[in-house]
């Protein structure tokens, strides 16, 4: 392009071409999808709230001990995740993929980890009669908001973990750069924060005082 | 820039390049052609539904045919009707609608307009118009299910949506794949939002400074965040009522209901829990159907009055202003559904504020007409039509916004006359508007001005003439929803009205079919279109019609000017393109 266009470009309010933000299309990508998702959340979040206020005998029965132990055990591993997750971005900055791999790599087991205990955990609120539709306690929606809540919330899990072994095989092969790793990052972070929602609305809330 | 620069081969192929194709103006023409599609069927739904209810007695032999059990006995069943007005507004407003001006025109000049070779994400935008065209086709499904088309409205209404067959025919399969075929059209909505997001912000060319934006990406990029934050509620909503319908549980279904006499073994939830997810998606719906028409509107107004928009910035503003007003107001649906009075005032109080944004509009736009040379082609009557439709569909919104006289209009046929007119026609006459203006471009050949001003013409008397009766039915008390006014003794002086609109929907519909005579003619038969036939000034109007693959070629496009330059003083010709070189501004 001849120089003197540029200037008359330039004179002109925005130069305009550049990213403003200087934020790649994945990036944004990414962060508007989160945008979207956070509200599909949010909106199933309050209407757990509504619900729940409008039925004056909400069960409370999680025990400290197994339930809330268990969860703050998977909080714990979660946000242990997101810490190898960063550990990950970082390697990737510095350019050094096996790390990056193997970082990821932890990440994906702390979120294997996660989906195991939170697969014991249904397991157990089953084999107490627990059902999407029924409950000992003679509130359906209590299991209808817990499932509906922890198994979207799970299949987040899920395919972040899908999604981090795609992007670790793509960085050890050099097929993808540091932007990719930085981008997965942004979504395994967003849900471990849905589940910083999750852990204190439906298990907090919910402590069996007896 | 180095990305941007690269050429992009054209690919090869009928396959490639026609049905899986990439291409943001392939994918357009594809949104296109479904929402046509869907027209025409949302359209024969809604002459059933005159038919009923012109001549509620009348047989129809040749229809019980096609229809065994919605005409059972002789004359159309009610519950026939119901599925008719359910389906009506389903494919209207999802599949024609939210389709045609955003999705269609959207992805067809978005990317041109701003100076792009393609959408940030092309595979992800090709994904989004096959995710909608399979959502549609669940949508047809369940039209044809077994027990038939589901009854509960356009807007599912639980319990009645929730609680299956139970509640009425069409309420068990029918209800069942309408929930399916809106979840996947939610997936589909936010891939096709995400991308114009991202190409707005990131894909400009040089020089097109925000403030340079046509209005018509300014209101598609509005349109967009609004899709992008309305459609994750509908889908978490749908999620939940699909689990009620298909899990057993009873989200939207409170305890001790009896329907048909038998009760129903839920309990604890809550059915205006679904209004308010519904609506909160709802009322920004509204604005995603009719603010690509007032963008469009805004751009076809200045260029055939040779005219600058008035108050370029203000419109900018107006837009936005629409846009996030319309997340605070969803309230106003449920003012009949049980509210405490205190949330019906604060919703009544934003809504009516709705009104100050579009009377800026609408003022700005007769400014901009205000003293122009106004050349009156097609798409200047259509644009023109979308203001006039715009100004009677608003007015009876702020009276629908003051909940003591919602309360008696409510579920009256007024308030069908007012979205009718307001996101309904208006809408259809900005897509007309867009289709008669952008036409050259998108198939390199002239659409007839004579057929399209008779088309006009036949449109704008008839959809006035089907509506504005409709208001009056209203204030004399018709309910909407209903197969049947015969039984109402205080309705017998309207009957006639009845007949009227029934008349007046035919010739209307009519009328349509000059339009798709004039569209498939010019199609093959057309007089060739130059680069510029309307003497535009945005980008579009400087490439091939229609334009190669890469929209221009090896030359990137600078931007010097804004995009409403028209009759500038001291200049030969009386429009300046956006990539003329700047001579007055350095």
């Amino acid at each position: 392009m001849p120089e003197a266009k540029v200037e008359a470009v330039a004179a002109t309010v925005w130069g305009g071409g550049t990213f403003p933000f200087a934020v790649g299309h994945k990036k944004l990508g990414m962060w508007l999808f989160l945008l979207s998702d956070s509200l599909t959340f949010c909106a199933l979040l309050i209407g757990y709230s509504y619900v729940r206020v409008a039925n004056p005998n909400w069960p409370t029965p999680f025990h400290l001990w197994p339930s809330i132990a268990m969860a703050t055990l998977m909080t714990l591993i979660l946000l242990s995740s997101s810490l190898t997750m960063v550990m990950a971005v970082t390697a990737s900055q510095r350019g050094d993929r096996g790390g990056a791999a193997r970082y990821l790599l932890l990440t994906i087991l702390g979120g294997l980890a996660f989906i195991v205990l939170h697969a014991n955990e249904w397991l157990g609120l089953i084999g107490e009669g627990v059902r999407l539709w029924e409950n000992p306690w003679n509130v359906p929606l209590f299991g209808a908001t817990f499932f509906a809540l922890t198994g979207l919330h799970m299949l987040h899990v899920a395919s972040g973990v899908v999604y981090l072994g795609v992007v670790a095989a793509g960085v050890r092969r050099g097929r993808m750069g540091h932007e990719d790793v930085e981008v997965s990052g942004l979504y395994w972070h967003f849900v471990d924060l849905v589940w910083m929602f999750i852990f204190p609305m439906v298990y907090l809330l919910s402590v069996s005082m007896k | 820039m180095a990305a941007h620069a690269t050429v992009i081969e054209a690919p090869k192929g009928f396959v490639r390049k026609y049905i899986f194709s990439t291409d943001h103006k392939v994918i357009g023409i594809q949104y296109l052609f479904l929402a046509m599609f869907s027209v025409l069927v949302g359209m024969t739904l809604s002459v059933f539904m005159r038919l009923r209810l012109a001549w509620p007695a009348e047989k129809w032999p040749a229809l019980q045919q096609l229809f065994p059990e919605g005409f059972a006995g002789g004359p159309m069943t009610p519950e026939f009707y119901l599925s008719m007005m359910t389906m009506h507004g389903t494919i209207m407003v999802f599949f024609v609608l939210t389709t045609a001006p955003l999705s269609a025109f959207g992805n067809y000049f978005l990317p041109i307009q701003i100076g792009a070779r393609d959408m940030a994400f092309p595979v992800l935008n090709m994904l989004s118009f096959w995710v909608t065209l399979a959502a549609l086709l669940v949508m047809m499904a369940a039209l044809f299910a077994t027990g038939g088309a589901p009854i509960a409205g356009w807007t599912a209404y639980a319990p009645l949506s929730a609680i299956g067959e139970v509640a009425g025919p069409g309420l068990g399969l029918g209800q069942t794949l309408w929930v399916i075929s809106i979840a996947i059209f939610c997936v589909a909505s936010l891939l096709t939002s995400l991308n114009f997001l991202a190409t707005t912000i990131n894909l400009r060319a040089r020089g097109m400074s925000l403030m340079r934006m046509p209005l018509t990406v300014w209101a598609w990029f509005t349109t967009a965040i609004l899709a992008l934050l309305a459609f994750p509620v509908l889908l978490a909503g749908g999620i939940l009522l699909l689990l009620d319908r298909v899990g057993g549980t009873s989200f939207f279904i409170p305890g001790g209901l009896v329907v048909s006499d038998q009760l129903i073994p839920h309990q604890g939830g809550s059915p205006l829990l679904w209004q308010h997810l519904f609506w909160f998606f709802g009322h920004p719906e509204v604005y995603i159907a009719i603010l690509p028409g007032m963008g469009i509107t805004s751009h076809i107004l200045s260029t055939f009055a040779r005219k600058p928009v008035f108050a370029y910035k203000a419109m900018v503003g107006a837009i936005f202003a629409i846009g996030f007003i319309s997340y605070v107001v969803w309230g106003h649906h449920m003012f009949m559904s049980g509210m405490s009075p205190f949330s019906s005032m604060a919703f009544s109080i934003t809504t009516l504020a709705v009104g100050v944004p579009s009377a800026i509009k609408t003022f700005n736009w007769l400014a901009t007409l205000w003293g122009g040379k106004i050349r009156f082609t097609t798409p200047m009557l259509f644009a023109l039509g979308f203001v006039s439709l715009f100004v009677t569909g608003g007015i009876t919104g702020l009276l629908l916004a003051q909940p003591a006289i919602d309360i008696f209009l409510h579920d009256t046929y007024f308030v069908v006359a007012h979205f009718h007119l307001i996101m309904g026609v208006a809408a259809i006459f900005g897509i007309f508007a867009g289709i008669y203006y952008w036409f050259p471009k998108m198939f390199g050949r002239m659409m007839r001005e004579g057929p399209g001003k008779v088309h006009f013409w036949l449109t704008l008397v008839g959809v006035y003439a089907i509506f504005m009766p409709m208001h009056f039915l209203g204030i004399a008390g018709a309910p909407r929803r209903y197969a049947e006014l015969t039984e109402f003794q205080y309705l017998k002086p309207l009957e006639s009205l009845q007949l009227f609109i029934t008349v007046a929907a035919f010739l209307t519909i009519a009328g349509q079919f000059i339009f798709l005579f004039n569209f498939f003619v010019s199609l093959f038969r057309g007089k060739r279109a130059g680069v510029n036939p309307w003497e535009s000034t945005s980008l579009e109007w400087i490439i091939p019609s229609p334009p190669p693959h890469d929209n221009f070629g090896e030359t990137e496009p600078v931007v010097h000017h804004g995009p409403y330059e028209y009759s500038p003083p001291g200049e030969p010709k009386d429009y300046i393109m956006q990539t003329e070189p700047a001579r007055q501004t350095a």
